[in-house]
């Protein structure tokens, strides 16, 4: 029984939560209208805005993605052959 | 001089430096003051000003947050953009055009509806335009009725439902003394001189259009002013446009202030003389500017002028700030200048007795040459008056077009006047009109108070009861309207042209028809939407108080 009613009280929090999350999302979207004046805009206008907005995002998401760990990659081969190198042939004979 | 340019908002400094930065523009009576001063203790006030100002002048123009003008401006691009695509669709006829076209067979004729100058009514403005022009339905008291409508294209036309808003609180009318009532005396006194009179008049001033109550009303209006005489008009408009041309012509200077009200201008741009603009409500450029046209003359001839005419309003209806007439008038006499003084907002709504920015300076009204007034705000008519000394007067009696050409003022609006006006006089016999201008004055005070510790960005004068509450991006124009007639609040949205493109904001109108209650109402409603705006864009509270200033006369939070 207790079991039963925690369970009840914890869905009814995590429903409160969902829908204070639900309330807070659409205050943010409310705030993404108002700012990029999509409020005033007509619904295709809408669309056509967060289309290009959303491609725009992805494509920069995707292209660091796709970019950035091979830039890091040759940057630090870049910087260990400068910096690197000298402390490798040190530690070499030690051993 | 209170424009700030974004770039002199130095983001995340103490007040201090900003002010020291913004150099002249936040310096109030030369003293380093934001307007934010404790209880007006301050004394400063009299020893800079050489004791100009018998009251503390306190204006505060906050300028606008570096982050929201980015915002704003990207908002009207993004707007501006969206402009362009639809042009372009109803250029190929892909979409249709409801704007005023050119027709065909004119192509080729110059443009007669300047495609181009309409961009921001047609792609801007048409978007939000429901906030305009709401038909009302019932007196413009502190409660009035709207009809309701809707649109099925996008503001392009309006349709009514045949519903009523009822009961919304009328923030936006100038009605400032409450006087623009159905009922009450003075209703019931230009009933009787409706049925005497009628309502029409059907002639001119010179010609059979001259009836006692216009001579009666003259009388009292010289007589409330505190000059010789007086002259109504019809029309406040035309008062302005019709009158300065009268006044000024060929060889004569006008130095007008950059935000005079387009009565004003008009009038100056067709009495054909010269016209400067000084910065608004700044001394140093109005001084200047005087002493160059003394100095050099007219242009290539250098004769001396013929005539220097300053022109000024008492409030400025989009600032809410008020004329710092007692320098206005040190310059006038020591540059041998005229003043023209418009008091449209302030006649009847400042001073102690209603009197003006005159009676709020407490100065001497024969020391303005021209006193200009209209009789639409405070006393809830209609038309305009010039005030000043029996021969100017005189001269405007046989020179001005209002006077020769417009059919005079209906007489039952002459009694609705001559009742007011009597009544704040106190003539009437009761104290009503001197407690509606004090609690004008306390409804302005509170309203302001309250506005400015919400956090919003408030413009102007702390006693001007014309409070612009600033929004600036224009999307939120749009919605702030919408939002406060949802809650059954009438408010006042402006946005470009009648303000810098990104200073868009709504204005209020105190008045001393508004209860504490209708007060609390239309502030809670505002607070409401000013969260779901984001609109509190103040950051005065966020003074850290070990940043603040230890001088009890500089900055300090905003509190009563
Ligand atoms: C400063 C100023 N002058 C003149 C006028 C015109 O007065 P009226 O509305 O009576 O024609 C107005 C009206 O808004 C005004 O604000």
């Amino acid at each position: 029984m207790f079991f039963f009613e925690r369970f009840g009280a914890t869905i009814a929090l995590i429903k409160m939560d969902v829908k204070h999350f639900k309330d807070y999302l659409s205050w943010l979207y409310y705030q993404y209208l108002l700012i990029t004046c999509s409020y005033v805009l007509e619904p295709w206008e809408q669309s056509i805005f967060n289309t290009v907005l959303v491609t725009a995002i992805a494509m920069v998401i995707y292209s660091s993605y796709v970019f950035i760990p091979i830039h890091v990659r040759l940057a630090v081969e870049f910087f260990s052959g400068i910096f690197g190198g000298q402390h490798e042939s040190t530690v070499a004979p030690m051993s | 001089m209170p424009r700030y340019s974004t770039g002199e908002a130095p983001g995340g400094h103490s007040y201090l430096q900003k002010a020291a930065m913004n150099g002249s523009c936040k310096i109030e009576n030369g003293g380093l003051k934001n307007g934010y001063v404790k209880n007006g203790v301050c004394p400063e006030d009299r020893i800079l000003n050489g004791g100009l100002y018998k009251r503390p002048f306190h204006e505060a123009f906050e300028e606008t947050p570096m982050l929201v003008a980015v915002l704003t401006y990207m908002g009207y691009g993004i707007l501006t953009l969206f402009g362009y695509l639809r042009d372009f669709l109803r250029a190929w006829k892909i979409e249709k055009c409801h704007n005023a076209t050119e027709r065909e067979d004119q192509r080729d004729f110059v443009p007669l509806y300047q495609d181009f100058e309409n961009f921001y009514t047609r792609n801007l403005y048409m978007r939000i335009r429901d906030n305009w022009n709401r038909p009302v339905c019932s007196v413009p008291g502190e409660r009035v009725d709207i009809m309701e409508r809707f649109t099925d294209d996008y503001n392009w036309t309006f349709k009514f439902t045949g519903r009523v808003i009822k009961g919304v609180i009328n923030m936006g009318s100038y009605n400032y003394l409450g006087f623009a009532q159905n009922s009450g005396f003075c209703a019931e006194a230009s009933a009787v001189v409706l049925q005497q009179y009628g309502g029409g008049v059907c002639s001119t001033r010179q010609e059979m259009g001259n009836l006692d109550k216009h001579e009666e009303l003259e009388h009292l209006v010289a007589e409330f002013l505190g000059v010789d005489a007086a002259m109504t008009y019809g029309m406040g408009f035309a008062t302005n446009s019709m009158n300065i041309p009268a006044l000024a012509g060929k060889g004569c200077l006008i130095l007008s202030d950059e935000l005079n009200h387009a009565s004003l201008v008009l009038g100056a741009r067709l009495s054909g003389a010269t016209i400067r603009i000084f910065k608004h409500n700044n001394m140093q450029s109005l001084e200047k500017l005087l002493r160059d046209a003394i100095v050099h003359g007219q242009p290539r001839t250098h004769r001396p002028w013929r005539k220097i005419l300053i022109l000024v309003e008492g409030i400025y209806s989009m600032e809410g700030s008020i004329v710092r007439l007692p320098e206005v008038i040190a310059l006038k006499k020591k540059y041998k200048a005229y003043l023209y003084l418009d008091e449209a907002h302030s006649i009847g709504a400042l001073g102690p007795n209603g009197r003006g920015v005159v009676d709020y300076f407490g100065l001497d009204p024969r020391d303005v040459d021209i006193m200009m007034g209209t009789f639409t705000k405070s006393f809830g008519g209609a038309g305009g008056y010039i005030g000043g000394s029996k021969v100017l007067i005189d001269y405007l009696r046989k020179h001005s077009h209002s006077t020769a050409y417009a059919t005079s003022m209906s007489p039952p609006v002459a009694e609705q006047i001559i009742t007011s006006m009597k009544c704040i006089m106190g003539a009437d016999g009761t104290s009503l009109g001197r407690e509606r201008v004090e609690q004008l004055a306390e409804n302005t005070r509170y309203f302001r108070r309250r506005l400015t510790e919400m956090g919003f960005i408030i413009y102007g004068n702390s006693d001007s009861p014309v409070v612009p509450l600033m929004l600036y991006m224009p999307a939120k124009i749009g919605a702030f309207g919408r939002e406060m007639l949802k809650r059954h609040i009438g408010v006042v949205v402006v946005g470009f042209p009648a303000t810098p493109i990104i200073e868009s904001r709504a204005r209020f109108c105190v008045s001393a028809a508004h209860t504490k209650e209708m007060l609390d109402e239309a502030l809670s409603k505002i607070s409401e939407v000013g969260d779901l705006l984001q609109l509190k864009y103040s950051r005065h509270h966020f003074v850290p108080l070990l940043d603040r200033p230890f001088d009890e006369t500089t900055y300090e939070e905003t509190e009563d």
